[in-house]
């Protein structure tokens, strides 16, 4: 497992906003959690990048366990995550805002680096066009592509992203689900958090359902997109 | 309107707006400080003021410690020595201040996540508290055995009183503007100002460490999850706003001579009102925001005297905030959107 999640419990104050969460991302798979508003699933990615403290329970990223380590470490570590709302840096240029991604990297001079700005330019020709845009000026569909580009210019083990579809046009939200595939086949693991819970479990190779702060559902995301039940609470009937 | 019959004459002009830059360019240092842990952590940083307080008594130990408390009249260039040592003394004083205002007065508060409202009294709290401390300090000097060797300079018997520079700086006409005699301190204060603020702009700007502050004024948590350590870049931004106030305070020290403990307090105001009117949480703001208030109450002072001096300051602050809200450049290093 590249990532394990065990009996995780996170508060906000008196609410538990997830209770007893465990589950694991195997190495150059796409692990989905889906689950209706207020689940607790951003709230689970939060706290794997290290922005919420744990209540209860541990996560182990790469054999170590990294639960009480500051989020930059994680980073350094090789986790890195695209959040919900995209947290693009309004006041900084497209170029700036992929540089931010690679912060926690030393090879920024190098040919390695270029490469991989290339990289995020081929999955994201747009903002090959925007290098020199202000982040605060894009539309919302090319910001949820500089916050997933960002996200890969750390070089990541494991890509947590946050609803990438969110807010985008049927068009482009094909593309985003087909940039995930790709972004997989390079070799990156992907935890993905999507409302479009049809398009997600398609290709997941493992599915998670929340309810309230807690999984209720587990297992391959063909399997959980066949599934009568899933089908009637999360996917509006049709796949 | 006729501003040269406003002014008596243009020569008085010209005066008051050179004279006003010299301080303006202090201010514009001071705002600094506040502007970047504004920028950082929408927090006003009110004890900013003794920072500065701080960095003129460190100016004037090192005055005392490398040439002793005869009171001596030198010009520009017998005293650079020592002044140089000085700035560097200042810098550090400051800075340590600032750190150590971080650490006690806002870390706490800030991993407990309290309100705003809270480290700002806070920081009311740890001002009063550094601000008397300096005041105390002949008292400390007393538990030390020092208060004998210091009472030459020490006015006598006033331990809250004014402390004066031994080494008084004569200026030296270097030439002039409009009848205002242009002196070589007030080039210095105005050119190492400038020279400081270019290089605090191009290390936010172009370093690797300045993009993080950036990240951190514009998205903390997005910061985070970019592998800014976010607890680093507070205490650099700390340190960086304590290493402007040292050099201000040298430049004040230069032009002025001398300090007490209370002195941060109406400077501290002044580069708050100047950051905001630039734009608070803006480098460059603070720059013109210091520069603009300055000759704004210079000129102020002229033409309604100079008991209206920080009357006009701060009529000049509401109404460039009624009709720009953000400052005259908005706030650049924080929310800056288009
Ligand atoms: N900062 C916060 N303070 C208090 N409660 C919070 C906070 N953030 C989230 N919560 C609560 O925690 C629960 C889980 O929220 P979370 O954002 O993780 O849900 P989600 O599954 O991502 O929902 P969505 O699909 O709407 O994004 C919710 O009940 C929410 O109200
Ligand atoms: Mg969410």
């Amino acid at each position: 497992m590249l990532l394990e999640v065990e009996g995780l419990c996170v508060n906000y104050g008196h609410i538990e906003a997830i209770r007893d969460i465990s589950f694991g991302v195997e190495e150059g798979t796409i692990t989905t959690l889906i689950g209706a508003n207020g689940a607790g699933k951003t709230t689970t990615l939060k706290t794997i990048s290290g922005l919420r403290p744990v209540r209860a329970g541990r996560i182990v990223f790469d054999g170590t366990d990294i639960t009480h380590l500051p989020p930059y470490e994680r980073v350094k570590m090789g986790l890195s995550q695209s959040p919900e709302g995209r947290g693009c840096f309004p006041g900084m240029t497209v170029r700036e805002n992929l540089d931010m991604g690679a912060f926690v990297r030393k090879d920024t001079r190098t040919p390695a680096y270029q490469q991989d700005l290339d990289r995020v330019f081929d999955l994201f020709p747009r903002l090959s066009e925007r290098v020199n845009q202000m982040a605060g000026t894009m539309s919302g569909g090319e910001q949820q592509m500089l916050a997933m580009g960002r996200a890969l210019m750390a070089r990541p083990k494991v890509v947590l992203l946050d609803e990438p579809s969110m807010g985008l046009a049927p068009k482009l939200i094909a593309q985003i689900f087909a940039i995930i595939d790709e972004i997989r086949a390079q070799g990156t693991t992907v935890l993905l958090v999507e409302q479009n819970a049809a398009q997600a479990l398609k290709r997941s190779d493992s599915a998670h359902i929340l309810e309230t702060g807690r999984i209720i559902r587990s297992g391959p995301g063909r399997d959980l997109a066949g599934d009568a039940s899933v089908k009637a609470a999360y996917l509006g009937g049709d796949v | 309107m006729d501003l040269g019959a406003l002014f008596g004459s243009f020569d008085n002009f010209a005066s008051f707006t050179v004279g006003g830059l010299v301080f303006g360019a202090i201010y514009a240092l001071i705002a600094l400080g506040y502007t970047m842990v504004y920028g950082v952590l929408q927090l006003i940083n009110f004890a900013h003021s003794e920072v500065f307080m701080f960095g003129t008594f460190a100016v004037a130990w090192i005055f005392v410690l490398l040439h002793g408390t005869s009171d001596v009249s030198w010009s520009l260039g017998k005293a650079l020595p020592i002044l140089l040592v000085a700035f560097v003394a200042a810098m550090i004083v400051s800075a340590l201040v600032a750190l150590l205002l971080e650490r006690v007065a806002y870390r706490p508060l800030i991993q407990k996540n309290a309100p705003k409202l809270i480290a700002l009294i806070s920081a009311i709290g740890a001002s009063f508290a550094l601000s008397e401390a300096m005041g105390l300090r002949d008292r400390f000097a007393g538990w030390f055995g020092l208060d004998h060797k210091l009472s030459n300079y020490v006015s006598p018997g006033a331990a809250r009183d004014v402390y004066s520079n031994p080494v008084s700086i004569q200026p030296h006409k270097l030439f002039e503007i409009g009848g205002y005699a242009v002196s070589d301190v007030d080039i210095v204060i105005i050119v190492a100002a400038l020279l400081m603020m270019f290089a605090l702009d191009q290390f936010v700007r172009r370093t690797r460490f300045g993009r993080g502050i950036r990240a951190v004024a514009q998205d903390p948590e997005s910061a985070s999850l970019m592998g800014v350590n976010s607890t680093r870049v507070v205490q650099v931004t700390f340190l960086i706003g304590g290493l402007m106030a040292g050099a201000a305070a040298t430049l004040y020290m230069m032009k002025i001579g001398s300090t007490r403990q209370n002195a941060g307090f109406i400077l501290g105001v002044k580069a708050f009102t100047a950051a905001v009117m630039g734009g608070i949480g803006n480098l460059r703001g603070a720059l013109l925001g210091g520069l603009l208030l300055g000759i704004m109450e210079n000129w102020g002072a002229a033409v309604f005297g100079s008991e209206w001096r920080d009357v006009v300051a701060f009529v000049l602050l509401v109404l460039i905030l009624l009709v720009r809200p953000s400052g005259l450049l908005g706030e650049a290093l924080g929310k800056a959107r288009a």
